[in-house]
C-alpha cells in the first residue's frame, strides 16, 4: 500500500524583547545560571505578574504578518503540569481565547506553490533549563535547573496538518522564520532555541482523508533535523503499518547523533493540562484602530518584496526568493540598487562571492566590511570598464579583510585595467615571441590555442589587461 | 455519586497528593458535592450572558519593556533544599 504523510507544525519563537514576559528581569542569552530570576518568574507565593506591552505589540504584528485574524479579546490561561523547568508548576499561556487564529503562509516547493494555514497563534512563558548529571535525562540521579529562560516570551505558531512531505515542513518553517525576521520581532537564532518546532507526523493510505495515529517529536531547532526526523518517522511508521501494526500516539525524540527518532516510553498516561484563566491577568482588549495602527507598521514582506524584484528589476523567480529570504539581505540588495549598481550585477555578487565570504566566515551581513555601497561602487568601476571582473575579486577580497573603498584600493594597488593598446601590445609582442609552439599550432589552424595566449598575456599583465582587446590584438598579430 | 474510585486515584495523582485508602471514601463525597453544586449552577439560564474572562472589570494592564534588577543568586537559591554551581538541584526526573 502506498501512504501519505500528514504533518503539522508547532513553533515556537522567543520574541526579542528586552524583559521577560511578565516581570522586569533582562532576556539575554547566555547569562550566568539564575542570574536572571526574580519573584515572579521563580513562582514565589504571592507575587503579582505584568505583561510585557513589547509582547503583546510583537504577538499582533506577527499575528497580521501571517495573515491572522487578531482576536479583539483575549486572554492568559494557566496550563497546569509538573516538570522541574517550571517552577510554578503552570505554565502562563493562551488557551481558548488566543491573540490571534485563523492565518495562512504560502511555500514554494519544487516550483509548485501551496498554501499552508495556521490555526492560531499565542502568547506564553518559556520554561527554564535542565542540566542534567549522567549523560540523558533516564541515567540522571539529579538535574541541576537554570531559570534564566523562564518566563522569557514566546508565541507558538500552530499549523494546520496542510503538509505533506519533510520537504514542504522544511519550506514553511522557511518561511515562518524569514517573516517574523521581517517584521523584526524575533532574533531566530535556531542555533540558541529561539526558534524551534514541535513537529506532528501521521501516515495514511493515499486517497483516504481519516487521519492516522500521530506521533510528535519536540524541539527541533534546526531545518536540517526537522527534514531528517520526519524522513525518519515518515519510515519507520510506514514500516510498522506494512508489517500490519499499530502506531502508538507517543512523543519520540530524534537522536541527531544516531539518525533515529527513540520513544520516550512515557509511563504517565495522556498529559490533563487542566487549564484555567489566570486569575493574576486581565483581558488584553483590542479595537479596530489598534489593530490597523499595527498593521501600518508592518515592512513589506518578503513575498512582496520577491515579487517587486522581479518586477522592477527582471531578477529570475529564483534569485529573488534568495535575496528576499532575509530582509538584512533584501535590504542590502536594494542600498546597491540604490547606490546606482545593476541590479543583475549586484544580485550574482550578493548571491555569489558575498554569500560565500559570509558563510566561509559565518558572519551575518550587519558585520560586513563590504558595505553595500561600496559594492556598488566597485561594480560600478566594474561596468566602466576600470577593473575586469577578474580584478574585481581581488578588490572584493581587499574590501571585506580592510573596509577600504573600491576606488583606494584599485588606485592603491594599481590594479586599473589597461586599455592603453600600445601597453597591452608590448605585452601581446613578448607573449608571441616567448611562445613558438602555440603560435606554430594557431597558425596551423588550430584555433583553441588562442587560449593559451591570451592567458599568458593576462598572467603577464596580472590580469589588468582588457580581455577583450587582448584576444583582438593576438588575433590581428597572428592573422 | 458521579465519581468513581479511580477518578479520586486520578485527582490525587494530578495534585501530586497521597491519599490512604481508608479516606477516599471521604474525599469522595465530598468532591461529588462539589460536582453536584456544579449540577445546581447549570440550571441557571445563561443564554445572551457573555463568558467572564476575569472578574474585575479591568483590561489592558501592561509594563513598558524596561530592566528591572534581578534577585541576587544567593538570595534567589537561599529557599532551594539542594544548590550546586548557582543551579538549583532537583533529584531524578524520570524513573
Amino acid at each position: 500500500m502506498s501512504y501519505e504523510a500528514v504533518i503539522g507544525l508547532e513553533i515556537h519563537s522567543e520574541l526579542k524583547t528586552k524583559t521577560k514576559i511578565f516581570c522586569g528581569c533582562a532576556t539575554g542569552f547566555g547569562a550566568e545560571q539564575n542570574t536572571h530570576v526574580c519573584p515572579v518568574c521563580l513562582g514565589l507565593p504571592g507575587v503579582l505578574p505584568v505583561v510585557n506591552r513589547s509582547v503583546v505589540e510583537y504577538a499582533i504584528k506577527a499575528g497580521l504578518a501571517l495573515n491572522c485574524t487578531i482576536n479583539k479579546f483575549s486572554k492568559f490561561d494557566r496550563k497546569n503540569y509538573y516538570y522541574p523547568d517550571l517552577p510554578k508548576n503552570f505554565q502562563t499561556s493562551q488557551y481558548d481565547l488566543p491573540i490571534a487564529e485563523h492565518g495562512y503562509v504560502d511555500i514554494e516547493v519544487g516550483g509548485k506553490q501551496k498554501r499552508i494555514r495556521i490555526t492560531r497563534i499565542h502568547m506564553e512563558e518559556d520554561a527554564g533549563k535542565l542540566v542534567h548529571s549522567g549523560t540523558t535525562i533516564r541515567d540522571s540521579s539529579s538535574s541541576k535547573v537554570d531559570y534564566n529562560r523562564t518566563g522569557v516570551p514566546l508565541i507558538e505558531i500552530v499549523s494546520e496538518p496542510d503538509m505533506r512531505t519533510p520537504e514542504e515542513a522544511r519550506a514553511y518553517m522557511e518561511k515562518i522564520k524569514s517573516i517574523l525576521e521581517y517584521i523584526d520581532v524575533s532574533n531566530c537564532k535556531m542555533e540558541e532555541g529561539n526558534l524551534r518546532a514541535d513537529v506532528n507526523v501521521s501516515l495514511r493510505p493515499v486517497g483516504t482523508e481519516k487521519l492516522g495515529t500521530k506521533t510528535e517529536m519536540k524541539n527541533l531547532n534546526s531545518f536540517k533535523m526537522i527534514e531528517s526526523a520526519l524522513s525518519y518517522e515518515i519510515e519507520r511508521q510506514e514500516d510498522v503499518l506494512e508489517d500490519g501494526g499499530e502506531i502508538i500516539q507517543e512523543t519520540r525524540t530524534w537522536d541527531d547523533g544516531r539518525a533515529m527518532t527513540v520513544s520516550m516510553r512515557s509511563k504517565e498516561k495522556a498529559q490533563d493540562y487542566r487549564y484555567m484563566p489566570e486569575p493574576d491577568l486581565v483581558p488584553i482588549v483590542l479595537t479596530d484602530e489598534d489593530i490597523e495602527k499595527f498593521r501600518a507598521t508592518l515592512p513589506e514582506l518578503p513575498d512582496a518584496r520577491r515579487a517587486r524584484l522581479v518586477k522592477e528589476h527582471g531578477l529570475s523567480e529564483y534569485d529573488a526568493a534568495s535575496l528576499t529570504a532575509s530582509r538584512a539581505m533584501a535590504e542590502y540588495f536594494d542600498a546597491a540598487v540604490s547606490a546606482g549598481a545593476d541590479a543583475k550585477l549586484a544580485a550574482n555578487w550578493i548571491m555569489g562571492e558575498l554569500s560565500k565570504h559570509l558563510n566561509s566566515s559565518d558572519m551575518a551581513l550587519s558585520d560586513s566590511a563590504v558595505k553595500a555601497k561600496m559594492l556598488a561602487e566597485m561594480l560600478g568601476l566594474l561596468e566602466k570598464g576600470t577593473i575586469s571582473s577578474k580584478i574585481a575579486k581581488t578588490v572584493f577580497e581587499e574590501m571585506w579583510q580592510t573596509g577600504k573603498n573600491p576606488g583606494v584600493i584599485v588606485e592603491e594597488k594599481g590594479l586599473v585595467q589597461i586599455t592603453d593598446t600600445k601597453e597591452i601590445e608590448a605585452i601581446v609582442d613578448k607573449v608571441i615571441n616567448d611562445n613558438p609552439k602555440p603560435v606554430a599550432d594557431y597558425r596551423g589552424g588550430n584555433a583553441k590555442s588562442i587560449g593559451f595566449l591570451v592567458g599568458q598575456v593576462m598572467k603577464q599583465s596580472k590580469g589588468k589587461a582588457n580581455p577583450a582587446m587582448v584576444n583582438k590584438l593576438l588575433k590581428e598579430k597572428l592573422g | 455519586m458521579k465519581l468513581t474510585e479511580k477518578d479520586v486515584d486520578n485527582v490525587a495523582v494530578l495534585s501530586r497528593l497521597s491519599i490512604p485508602q481508608e479516606e477516599k471514601a471521604k474525599y469522595m463525597k465530598q468532591i461529588d458535592d462539589f460536582l453536584e453544586y456544579g449540577d445546581v449552577l447549570q440550571q441557571v439560564d445563561t443564554q445572551g450572558v457573555e463568558p467572564m474572562a476575569h472578574i474585575l472589570p479591568l483590561k489592558n494592564v501592561f509594563r513598558p519593556d524596561e530592566v528591572k534588577p534581578s534577585l541576587d543568586r544567593k538570595l534567589a537559591l537561599s529557599n532551594a533544599p539542594e544548590q550546586e554551581d548557582g543551579y538549583f538541584v532537583v533529584p531524578q526526573i524520570i524513573e
